[in-house]
């Protein structure tokens, strides 16, 4: 299952061209809807989704699962935040220094954490983005654990007004394209190249007389970079930056957002944030309890759509359908039950039933040779 | 009052004080121990990355709490706590994860986040969004006198010597018994143990039953102290990875040492860092600035510790 | 023109779903006041902000659900207590369901995360709790209001009362956060005394507080003052009973002991002090009609959040009824939500000039009503007219 196969799988593509194309429409709709608050949450979805597509390059390509990226949203954002708050307000200066600041953080945290594999990477950048956290909440003079809110906008010259949520919006899509396309460069060049064959067994590549280490930084502080980037808009749009953008929960939502979609897949990550990011927006909408019915279908997800979205697709529909029947299943019990307090209750019992028949089944077709169980250590 | 007196006084005060924190930083470290103890085990043996950890710890400390309400016996409640917790562990494995020791550990991260939004959730609609509390007996509520002039919470005493009693238990039950043999060969080699006749995934699932219930010792150890409340589990499910990672992974030696550590530094940096800065800063400012620090320590010691040993203190061999 | 056609057919399709609440809403345009309430409905904090939802209900119940004779509609949002959450959930409220007011926000830094989409819009938000010291000063803002209290303002009030009670050595221990600076900040504006020791604690994941009572006990202050709000608040208490010290060393609080922790606390809270600008007791009509109710349609004593978000519902339908119902006359409404024209549970209070209340602090304490049931009663009033110190800040 090379990554490169995968890139080239026609439905992929075209499913993520289509995806890519709607949301470059989305004001459109949101215009022809009468519903500006669609500008505003796709606007989120897109600015995630180019996080998620930077976790990607170093997760799903190179093996490097980083525990800490919210620390680069937090990077980005609070240089953007902390500038504005002293009146630098200029392109020119704002993004190049965001930029590099994470660039930076990103070298420095994979300086000291690409030495270990495993569990022990994972910890090591969560442990470190946890420190990038603690010195947000303990800037006082930048609101500390109170955030900082942003009165004014990067000026970009009379070139791009900001404040029009069209514009901000394009923009982000805009930067969503081109990171889209810098990631496929990058994957298909011979860089990629032995970042990927690294990521299945690096003494190989290491033999060869490539090194290793350097790779994985440079891929890990490209990957930081554009991380920033993610955080620089997130600043922009929500008008405000606090600690809370880069808790160790966001880092997990990004990883959560590339599995869900597909590792090592193009548009995998982009499958990921907008279907993480829609659901959350639905479920949350129709009742509070979403979270019940939200947790099910992530273990569900994992169970039948191996490969996360992009993996279901490339395999053919059967085990994504199902996983979308029960969604929907289950889904549909939360919203008919909406106005009776007795609903948590049928909700579980409805979830937990459909969730264990569903495994039964699939118990009964594949027996699990745990006894076979490879030491994949991610 | 000479002033020799007064800095005789003033050291045999802060000796106190200083044994008195360190009691309180193991306590902790011990507490963080119960639960990193189950996690460590699920990880080394079955290769488990089980996030829902946290959330068996909470469900322990909800079981302890209703069951103590029911028979009135903080006791009886516990004890029956425990059983039910690792029943519902093994539920969970049969019923999920039992299907993902074949997967990357990708999949036990994004599938246990899962179950921890469910568990949060279910424990909202079984037991209240008020959370609970488990008042002590009043027996527990009483001194003791570790050394004259220094009486600490009998509770809190009782909490150390449950952790160090467990930790035994756990050294016993791997280094000495049949099952412990078998938990130590198994995660060496599962094809050989299946191979010699031995039932894999029943070994499996009483393993994943033991952590359930160490999970749920730790949670209802805890729960008089600082009550049972949704979403306990979280973010001491952080702190518990961090031990089991600068312990070395499936070393149970590893973290008990990693927990004593950590709550040793927590508690230390926490009682006497605002001091130590308060002689360059205003009281206030030494307040907040400790804080900050304080907070990072933790993290600035397991990042010292894996950039030097980037396996953790105690590698398990042959992985 | 065949494009338009198609762009339209493809955006109905893919985004069919939302199209349907669009719809709806286009259709909800009738004479109908919209009210957007954000609060924590979810989480280890969820009781609070259920409180909230209830009292705010009970209001409108009590005012027939119209204001100014105009039918209410309110729309509830759980924030997670997470800011960026918060933040969209308000740009949810105010761009899909266009609502008239904004009202709720528990957290002072969910509320800062939102504050600015909703002035900016020109819509009132007025906070049914959080007060943090910004919006107090110089972000006052004209389309904000605060029907609680500023951050400092309640402590200041034990400051008063710690001076009364002729407290010289004080110990401080308040979570690392704004609120937790602010309330720290605000004994300290009063009190005449010392300050022996302040220790600040992570939030909010510290729940061992042993450190900080041990160099409570090695200290020997004359009193020991603590914010902790929510479950924290449980937590110290615990904590505090369990070291003995209670006996020892008072204990005063602010925002620690409510309707919610009082039921985990029980006998913990006996014998300690607090002060808070309301309790169910308070004599005054409206106050004992809300209390009453919610008792009888809840089964439970309502929280300080709760009396809050009872006021705010009142607060803005007198504003609705000053101006006949047009809500297009937003100078209007500002003048009659400053006038606070309505009968608050905390008794008298007017609006000082940066939008937040003046009023009398009370000291109380919890008791036993009888087995299992606890409950809150008033003392005696500390201060009266209390102003908040960020107000000469504010230039409006």
């Amino acid at each position: 299952m090379s990554s490169l196969l995968r890139l080239k799988s026609p439905i992929t593509t075209i499913a993520g061209s289509i995806l890519l194309v709607l949301l470059g429409l989305v004001p459109v709709f949101a215009m022809l809807l009468d519903d500006p608050f669609m500008l505003t949450l796709f606007t989120r979805i897109v600015i995630m989704a180019i996080a998620a597509v930077s976790l990607n390059l170093i997760l799903g390509y190179g093996g490097m699962v980083s525990f800490g990226h919210a620390a680069y949203i937090g990077v980005g954002g609070y240089a953007i935040g902390i500038l504005a708050h002293h009146g630098i307000t200029e392109a020119w200066i704002q993004w190049p220094v965001a930029l590099i600041g994470s660039a930076l953080v990103a070298l420095l945290i994979g300086l000291l954490s690409l030495r270990t594999k495993g569990i022990f990477f994972i910890m090591l950048t969560l442990a470190l983005a946890q420190l990038v956290y603690y010195l947000g909440n303990g800037a006082y003079a930048y609101g500390g654990d109170d955030g900082l809110t942003i009165l004014q906008r990067t000026d970009f010259g009379g070139l791009l007004d900001l404040n029009d949520k069209e514009t901000l919006y394009y923009l982000c899509w805009v930067l969503l394209v081109i990171v889209l396309w810098l990631t496929y460069r990058v994957v298909n060049s011979r860089f990629g190249m032995v970042l990927q064959g690294a990521k299945s067994n690096d003494r190989r590549m290491a033999t060869l007389g490539f090194p290793v280490f350097r790779y994985r930084l440079t891929a890990f502080v490209i990957s930081g970079t554009i991380c920033g980037l993610a955080g620089i808009l997130t600043a922009t749009y929500t008008d405000f930056i606090s600690p809370a953008m880069m808790h160790w929960t966001r880092s997990g939502d990004l990883i959560v957002m590339v599995v869900l979609g597909g590792m090592g897949s193009l548009f995998g990550p982009l499958f990921g944030a907008v279907t993480f990011l829609m659901l959350e927006e639905i479920l949350s909408s129709w009742t509070e309890y979403w979270k019940i019915v939200f947790g099910p279908i992530l273990l569900l997800v994992v169970l039948f759509a191996r490969g996360g979205i992009d993996g279901a697709m490339v395999r053919g529909a059967a085990g994504y359908a199902l996983t979308g029947l029960i969604t929907l299943f289950l889904i549909y019990v939360v919203h008919y039950l909406w106005y009776d307090d007795w609903i948590p209750a049928a909700v579980v019992l409805a979830g937990a039933a459909a969730a264990i028949l569903a495994i039964w089944y699939r118990q009964r077709r594949e027996a699990v040779a745990i006894a076979s169980a490879g030491g994949d250590h991610a | 009052m000479t002033p020799r007196f007064i800095t005789r006084s003033l050291f045999f005060f802060m000796t106190l004080l200083l044994i008195e924190q360190f009691l309180n930083g193991l306590q902790i470290g011990l507490l963080l121990f119960l639960l990193a103890a189950g996690l460590t085990l699920v990880f080394g043996i079955m290769d488990l990355v089980n996030l829902a950890h946290g959330s068996l710890y909470m469900m322990g400390a909800f079981f302890a709490a209703t069951l103590t309400e029911w028979t009135g016996s903080f006791l009886l409640g516990a004890l029956l706590a425990l059983p039910a917790t690792a029943l519902l562990g093994i539920v969970v494995e049969v019923i999920a994860l039992r299907n993902l020791y074949t997967r990357d550990h990708l999949d036990h991260v994004l599938a246990t986040f899962g179950l921890i939004l469910f568990f949060n959730e279910l424990a909202r609609i079984l037991f209240g969004v008020g959370g609970m509390a488990i008042p002590l007996p009043d027996s527990l509520l009483t001194h003791f006198e570790v050394l004259p002039g220094l009486p600490y919470p009998t509770y809190r005493f009782l909490i150390i010597v449950v952790g160090l009693l467990c930790a035994v238990f756990l050294y016993v039950l791997v280094q000495k018994t049949r099952l412990g043999m078998l938990i130590r060969a198994g995660a060496t080699n599962r094809e050989m143990v299946g191979a010699l006749g031995i039932d894999i995934k029943l070994l499996f699932t009483l393993v994943f039953g033991l952590g359930a219930a160490l999970a749920a010792l730790a949670g209802l150890m805890a729960a008089p102290i600082t009550t049972v409340q949704i979403g306990m589990g979280d973010n001491i499910l952080i702190l518990a990875l961090v031990v089991i990672v600068i312990g070395g992974i499936g070393s149970i030696r590893g973290a008990f040492i990693a927990a004593v550590m950590i709550g040793l530094v927590d508690t230390m940096g926490r009682a006497f860092l605002p001091n130590m800065l308060g002689t360059v800063l205003s009281p206030a400012d030494a307040g907040t600035v400790a804080e900050a620090l304080s907070s990072m320590l933790i993290y600035i010691l397991m990042s010292g510790v894996l950039v030097l040993r980037p396996a953790g203190l105690f590698p398990a061999p042959g992985r | 023109m065949k494009m338009s056609t198609l762009l339209r057919v493809t955006g109905a399709l893919a985004v069919s779903a939302l199209a349907l609440t669009a719809a709806d809403h286009a259709a909800a345009q009738a004479k109908k006041i919209k009210i957007g309430f954000v609060t924590t409905l979810s989480g280890p904090n969820a009781a609070y902000g259920i409180d909230m939802r209830n009292s705010f209900e009970l209001a409108l119940d009590h005012m027939g659900r119209k204001m100014g004779g105009i039918p209410v509609e309110v729309i509830y949002e759980d924030d997670e207590q997470k800011p960026e959450v918060g933040k969209q959930k308000t740009d949810k409220l105010l761009q899909r369901d266009r609502v008239d007011f904004m009202a709720g926000y528990i957290w002072s830094n969910v509320l800062l995360a939102s504050y600015k989409p909703v002035v900016d819009s020109k819509t009132f938000l007025i906070s049914a709790n959080a007060g943090p010291s910004q919006l107090a000063g110089e972000q006052c803002n004209p389309y904000f209001f605060a029907a609680s209290w500023a951050n400092e303002q309640n402590p200041m009030g034990v400051g008063h009362l710690l001076n009364q009670k002729n407290v010289k050595r004080l110990y401080i221990v308040a979570p690392n956060y704004a609120a937790g600076q602010d309330m720290a900040n605000g004994v300290k504006a009063t009190f005449k005394g010392e300050v022996v020791g302040q220790d600040m604690t992570r939030w909010p994941d510290q729940l061992d507080f042993s450190a900080e009572i041990s160099k409570i006990r090695a200290t020997k202050p004359d009193a020991v003052y603590i914010f902790f709000p929510g479950r924290a608040g449980v937590q110290f208490y615990t904590q505090y009973s369990q070291a003995n010290l209670k006996k020892e060393i008072p204990l005063y609080s602010v925002f620690t002991v409510d309707g919610v922790t009082l039921k985990l606390q029980k006998d913990l809270v006996l014998d300690t002090y607090f002060g808070l600008f309301w309790a169910p007791d308070l004599p005054y009509a409206a106050n004992q009609k809300f209390v009453t109710d919610y008792k009888k349609k809840h089964k439970d004593t309502p929280t300080f959040y709760g009396a809050q978000s009872y006021d705010v519902a009142n607060l803005i339908a007198s504003a609705v009824a000053a101006t006949k119902g047009n809500l297009k006359d937003k100078e209007g409404l500002r003048k009659a939500l400053e006038a606070a024209n309505f009968d608050s549970v905390r008794g008298p209070m007017k609006f000082n000039k940066n939008h937040f209340p003046i009023h009398a602090i009370y000291q109380q304490e919890a008791y036993k009503v009888s087995e299992n049931e606890y409950d809150i009663r008033t003392i005696s009033k500390i201060i009266d007219n209390l102003e908040d110190p960020s107000a000469p800040k504010c230039k409006m």
